[in-house]
């Protein structure tokens, strides 16, 4: 737990980046967390060639582990060809934030991960394999 | 030699949390964070006693036939026992009669037995019926289908501000003529303790049958049906010291025996034919199929073990564990309890919320002190959505507890502040 709560995490919690909304935005998607109901939103300003992200900003309030993952996704965003961030593996963003999540907040990790590819899938997408270890209250 | 403070009662005629715990084999268990464990989720599901395990292991052992089914010696002494732990519900309740306890799997079961069987029957397109916007979600959904599937009205009790159930609102939600209200004994989100007498007087007056979910009170707090005169109510074995897959409904006999059955296949008919069958009579009518015979044992040592306790001095000793937590949770500061301040009305469980940190948070850091509380919403979404928040952390006390464990919880509350200050 001490592992979980590194600076790193609490740092991103408290000092978020990208928080907000982008207006006017090309993509925009939000979702929650059925176990906290906490919801995330995204929006995406796409480049003139409509392929790649310019630019991104997540909104809405949650738990530590979301927040700092949605600051930590979206902080290498920027560039990225949408095909790119479409094969994104969620395990890869798990390997990121650096530290052990335990089977009941991988939700709470993934919930960026999802807001985002319903964002760039252009609709809600279901939870990646990873985060299925736990139940709804 | 001196009296350990601790191992003295908490309350006069009572009994010692501390001394308690020695009765739970789960304290005995090592915590990852190499604390000890500080248990204070009995509101999501409690611990159970060795008596209770070691009465499921001996009726697994040596006592386990089907019921109501085989003539042989083992089997009678299966049934004897499974029958005599209705009795205990009964008795447990109040019940006039153990021929009104129907065993199904929890309070949910039972709430939708009800909704399925009574509600089918009873309500039509253009009635309404009355639940709360206090209720775990429970003792809403099934009412929320009911209602939609019939063509009937579904209104909500509002909160106060302080967690009690808005009696003016109740009284004008009562005024349309609801066939049926469905309100908690006690709030699993709050643990506000509902005015239940006067609140089925008032329901009764207006012509509405009254049906308590009684799985947050029945563990907590002496209950007795006959003298609130409710119609229905419902309890969860696995909340109070018994195993999960055990669960009670108790319907007045009248209710029941012109209720059709919920479930149907073998045990609950007197005869079946190609053509059709005739129903058993209550409670077999709604236990179809071999039910949970060593839970339902497991339930009756749960109570034996509560009946010896005395239900009394439970609440006594979970309103002084109450009483000093929410004391010394009101001295902390970014910290917002819910529900009532009074303990005449706040039963063992403490909602809260923490200024820094989200309630996920909060659970997790408890965790690594040793501290097992519960973190969301509860399964109560319209009560978070009154008080305009998306989840709390959840303390709740039970038998085992002891100021110890109230110190473990603030000390828990300090370390998350320390860790989330910014």
């Amino acid at each position: 737990m001490d592992n979980l709560y590194r600076d790193f995490i609490l740092e991103h919690y408290k000092r978020p980046h990208n928080k907000g909304t982008l207006d006017p935005h090309d993509l925009h998607f939000a979702d929650s967390n059925p176990t906290c109901g906490d919801e995330m939103s995204m929006t995406l300003v796409l480049d003139p060639s409509r392929t790649a992200i310019a630019d991104v900003a997540f909104d809405g309030r949650g738990c530590a582990i979301s927040q700092a993952s949605a600051s930590i996704l979206t902080d290498g965003l920027r560039g990225q060809s949408l095909d790119e961030v479409r094969a994104m593996d969620p395990k890869d963003l798990l390997e990121e934030l650096g530290v052990p999540i335990g089977p009941a907040r991988l939700k709470c990790a993934l919930l960026s991960y999802k807001v985002l590819q319903g964002a760039v899938q252009g609709g809600e997408v279901a939870w990646p394999a990873e985060a299925e270890a736990e139940a709804v209250g | 030699m001196a009296v350990e403070p601790a191992l003295k009662p908490l309350v006069p005629g009572g009994f010692s949390g501390t001394v308690l715990r020695s009765d739970f084999a789960v304290f005995d268990r090592p915590t990852r964070s190499g604390k000890r464990l500080v248990f204070l989720d009995a509101a999501a599901s409690s611990p159970k006693p060795r008596s209770v395990v070691d009465a499921m292991s001996d009726a697994y052992s040596h006592h386990y036939a089907n019921v109501h089914r085989g003539i042989y010696e083992l089997s009678e002494d299966a049934t004897t026992r499974f029958e005599a732990a209705r009795g205990k519900v009964a008795a447990f309740i109040g019940a006039p009669s153990k021929r009104e306890i129907v065993f199904v799997r929890n309070a949910t079961e039972a709430i939708n037995l009800v909704a399925y069987s009574w509600g089918r029957t009873n309500l039509k397109a253009g009635d309404r019926m009355v639940t709360t916007q206090l209720e775990h979600h429970a003792n809403i959904v099934p009412w929320q289908q009911l209602t939609q599937e019939v063509g009937a009205t579904l209104d909500y009790v509002a909160i106060t501000d302080d967690g009690r159930l808005d009696l003016d609102d109740l009284r004008a939600k009562l005024a349309m003529g609801p066939k049926l209200l469905a309100v908690a004994a006690v709030s699993n989100a709050l643990g506000t303790i509902n005015p239940l007498s006067e609140i089925i007087a008032m329901a009764h007056e207006a012509g509405a049958l009254v049906l308590v979910d009684a799985a947050q009170a029945a563990p907590h707090m002496p209950i007795d049906v006959a003298a609130l005169g409710c119609d229905f109510l419902v309890l969860s074995g696995h909340k109070m010291l018994g195993p999960s897959g055990i669960g009670a409904l108790w319907g007045r006999r009248e209710l029941l025996d012109a209720m059709p059955p919920f479930m149907t296949g073998g045990s609950m008919i007197i005869k079946v034919t190609m053509e059709g069958a005739e129903w058993n009579e209550v409670p077999a009518k709604f236990e179809a199929g071999t039910p949970a015979i060593v839970e339902a044992i497991g339930l009756g040592a749960a109570i034996d073990y509560l009946t010896n306790l005395g239900m009394d001095n439970v609440r006594e000793h979970e309103k002084y564990l109450f009483e000093h937590a929410w004391a010394a949770l009101a001295e902390i500061p970014g910290l917002r309890l819910f529900g009532p301040a009074d303990s005449a009305i706040h039963a063992g469980v403490i909602s809260f919320w923490l200024d820094d940190a989200h309630p996920h948070d909060v659970a997790t850091v408890f965790d690594n002190e040793g501290v097992a509380v519960r973190a969301g919403h509860h399964c109560a979404q319209p009560v978070m959505l009154r008080y305009d928040i998306p989840a709390t952390t959840r303390a709740s006390f039970y038998v085992y507890n002891d100021l110890d464990d109230i110190d473990a919880l603030t000390s828990a509350i300090r370390a998350t502040q320390t860790l989330f200050a910014d």
